[in-house]
């Protein structure tokens, strides 16, 4: 026993601070938010009368113009976009240099540049790029389409009131498609030799090859790439803050919370930061307490 | 159970004929059309960075609605200095920023992820998964109280504000990183050789892990740098302009009513170059921060 504590004491040493500091900034604040979200601090006047679940009611049955059930519409036109966009480039890429290309290295450093560049920067040129000016005042993407005699690719982009969130996710999409390629190459690479070699000693044709035997393989690097891009998705802020800022159209939680803040109505912000947390939680924790079972097993 | 599905047809019993070799036509229009679409998306990728840098050269007067997309008439530097003027200031304080974030949570990441990946003490499992959820979780959920809680600390607002925060909330992320690479990289053999010839965990740590560490670093180091560097979350609800990251004061000079294009372009450049240039030297480790990002090593 005392050897044992003299070989990790210091161990314990080591890792308290660390779990103090998330104890306190992670589970303690979450704590403190889900309290103020229970409460009636709607301004600035210190004010913690309990009232239970009223602001989370509120929000779903009593928002005005039903604004919340608005953003969770947007997030959820925004997150099937970019994830169907993210996930077929991506494996598309994946698929077009798996096997080895020439400059292989050149290609896969472009298409993963944009992870490296802040939503903040890259919005600034697609807020140019998706410029809602037709014909003779179209600007950026609508004037190339003008130039090249495709008007009808012409549109409004985000401005549009009921599928506007599907332009949103492009810039999203040209941001992470890259991440994701890089997942499904991983994965690709990961896959034995013998498979391959079997698979062609059997006589499989290049199409059984892929859909047979190596599409099946990617399975696991494909989930994970879903539960990283989804979770990103339902906490997106910097790009529509940049692209649009923040206004109606193209509101979601996240961006609702720091509405609901600068009007100081902290219950109200907490109540919708939980619900995009739980949100979060459920696409992460099962994804996690999984992970860590197949490693134990390993 | 059902064996139609997923089962390959068994092997027949007289050895099957060689694959068909397609003809060599096939090959080629396979490869152009394979060199073709890499072109294709390597054009579009690249395209916004085109408009940025073109944009960038002309003057503000000289970005009417015809030649958006061609080369500037007259290439001037003058958007780049207004840009240069609007962010200045707060490119220095984001090198302050960013820095030590990347040193201070690396050197707390490299700590944890060594007694993590060498400790299996009962429940160890449940308190990494507690840590990892620290990096997913969106900071709205702990920003109402957490703006409280920093000014009762005394911490200065602005950019020490910035520090501490990015410090707690990279805990995750870099415990990951060194948990990881200790695991994979570094043989349990020279931790038990260490302690063998009894040295404690704190002399094994700083004289035997230490020096091998570097790669862990160099991935952490990157991450954390590029994350400081890229944020706006944070920086938004604990800063401001006159105090606060590059991120805040582009938005500023960007999110005008009628904005500047050409100053705005030369100013999103300016804000990603010092990223960009780490993503085109150390690429590599930059990409092993991503990986660990998906949690699976």
């Amino acid at each position: 026993m005392l050897t044992r504590v003299r070989r990790w004491g210091p161990g314990l040493l080591l890792i308290s601070p660390s779990l103090l500091l998330l104890g306190v900034f992670v589970y303690g604040l979450i704590g403190w938010t889900i309290k103020v979200s229970m409460s009636d601090r709607h301004s600035a006047a210190e004010s913690d009368g309990f009232v239970g679940l009223s602001n989370y009611v509120d929000l779903f049955t009593n928002d005005i113009n039903g604004r919340f059930l608005h953003s969770l519409r947007n997030l959820l036109i925004f997150t099937v976009v970019f994830l169907l966009g993210t996930m077929l480039l991506g494996l598309l890429w994946a698929f077009l240099l798996e096997r080895g290309v020439r400059a292989e290295g050149l290609f896969r450093t472009v298409y993963l540049f944009p992870m490296a560049v802040s939503f903040v920067a890259s919005g600034v040129v697609w807020r140019w790029l998706m410029n809602s000016g037709q014909g003779d005042d179209a600007g950026g993407l609508n004037a190339i389409f003008g130039q090249l005699n495709l008007d009808f690719l012409q549109n409004s982009w985000w401005t549009d009131p009921e599928w506007g969130m599907v332009a949103m996710a492009v810039p999203a999409i040209w941001q992470l498609s890259g991440y994701v390629m890089a997942l499904f190459l991983a994965g690709f690479r990961g896959i034995p030799a013998e498979l391959r070699e079997a698979a062609a000693v059997d006589g499989a044709s290049t199409f059984q090859l892929y859909r047979r035997v190596l599409f099946p393989q990617l399975t696991p690097v494909a989930l994970s790439a879903l539960i990283i891009v989804g979770h990103m998705s339902m906490k997106m802020f910097d790009l529509i803050m940049s692209v649009s800022g923040a206004q109606w159209l193209t509101e979601v939680p996240a961006v609702y919370v720091w509405q609901t803040l600068l009007t100081s109505d902290y219950a109200k912000a907490s109540a919708i930061s939980v619900i995009l947390l739980l949100l979060v939680a459920l696409v992460i924790v099962p994804y996690l307490v999984q992970t860590m079972r197949t490693e134990r097993r390993s | 159970m059902t064996t139609t599905t997923t089962r390959r047809t068994p092997p027949p019993a007289v050895a099957a004929p060689p694959r068909k070799r397609r003809g060599p036509t096939a090959g080629v229009v396979g490869r152009t059309l394979r060199y073709g679409l890499l072109l294709l998306f390597l054009l579009i990728v690249l395209m916004p960075a085109y408009v940025l840098v073109v944009t960038s050269f002309k003057s503000g007067s000289d970005i009417g609605v015809n030649g958006q997309w061609s080369l500037p008439e007259q290439w001037t530097t003058e958007s780049w200095a207004k840009a240069w003027t609007a962010l200045g200031p707060s490119f220095v304080r984001t090198f302050q920023l960013a820095i030590p974030v990347a040193l201070i949570s690396s050197l707390l990441g490299a700590a944890n992820g060594f007694v993590l990946s060498r400790w299996r003490f009962p429940g160890a499992d449940i308190v990494f998964t507690l840590i990892l959820f620290g990096m997913f979780i969106p900071y709205q959920a702990v920003m109402v109280p957490l703006r409280d809680v920093v000014s009762t600390l005394g911490i200065a607002p602005g950019i020490p504000t910035l520090i501490f925060v990015h410090c707690v909330y990279g805990i995750p992320i870099c415990t990951l990183i060194f948990r990881n690479y200790y695991a994979t990289t570094v043989p349990v053999e020279m931790v038990e050789a260490a302690w063998v010839d009894g040295a404690g965990l704190l002399r094994t740590f700083r004289s035997i892990i230490l020096p091998v560490s570097i790669p862990g670093f160099v991935v952490a180091v990157i991450w954390q740098f590029t994350s400081a560097w890229n944020d706006y979350l944070f920086a938004i609800f604990l800063s401001n302009t006159r105090n606060g990251p590059i991120t805040i004061a582009l938005n500023a000079l960007a999110g005008a009513q009628s904005p500047d294009y050409a100053a705005s372009m030369a100013g999103a450049l300016i804000t990603s170059l010092p990223t960009l240039v780490v993503y085109v030297f150390l690429g590599r480790w930059f990409i092993g921060g991503l990986m660990a990002g998906s949690v699976k090593s």
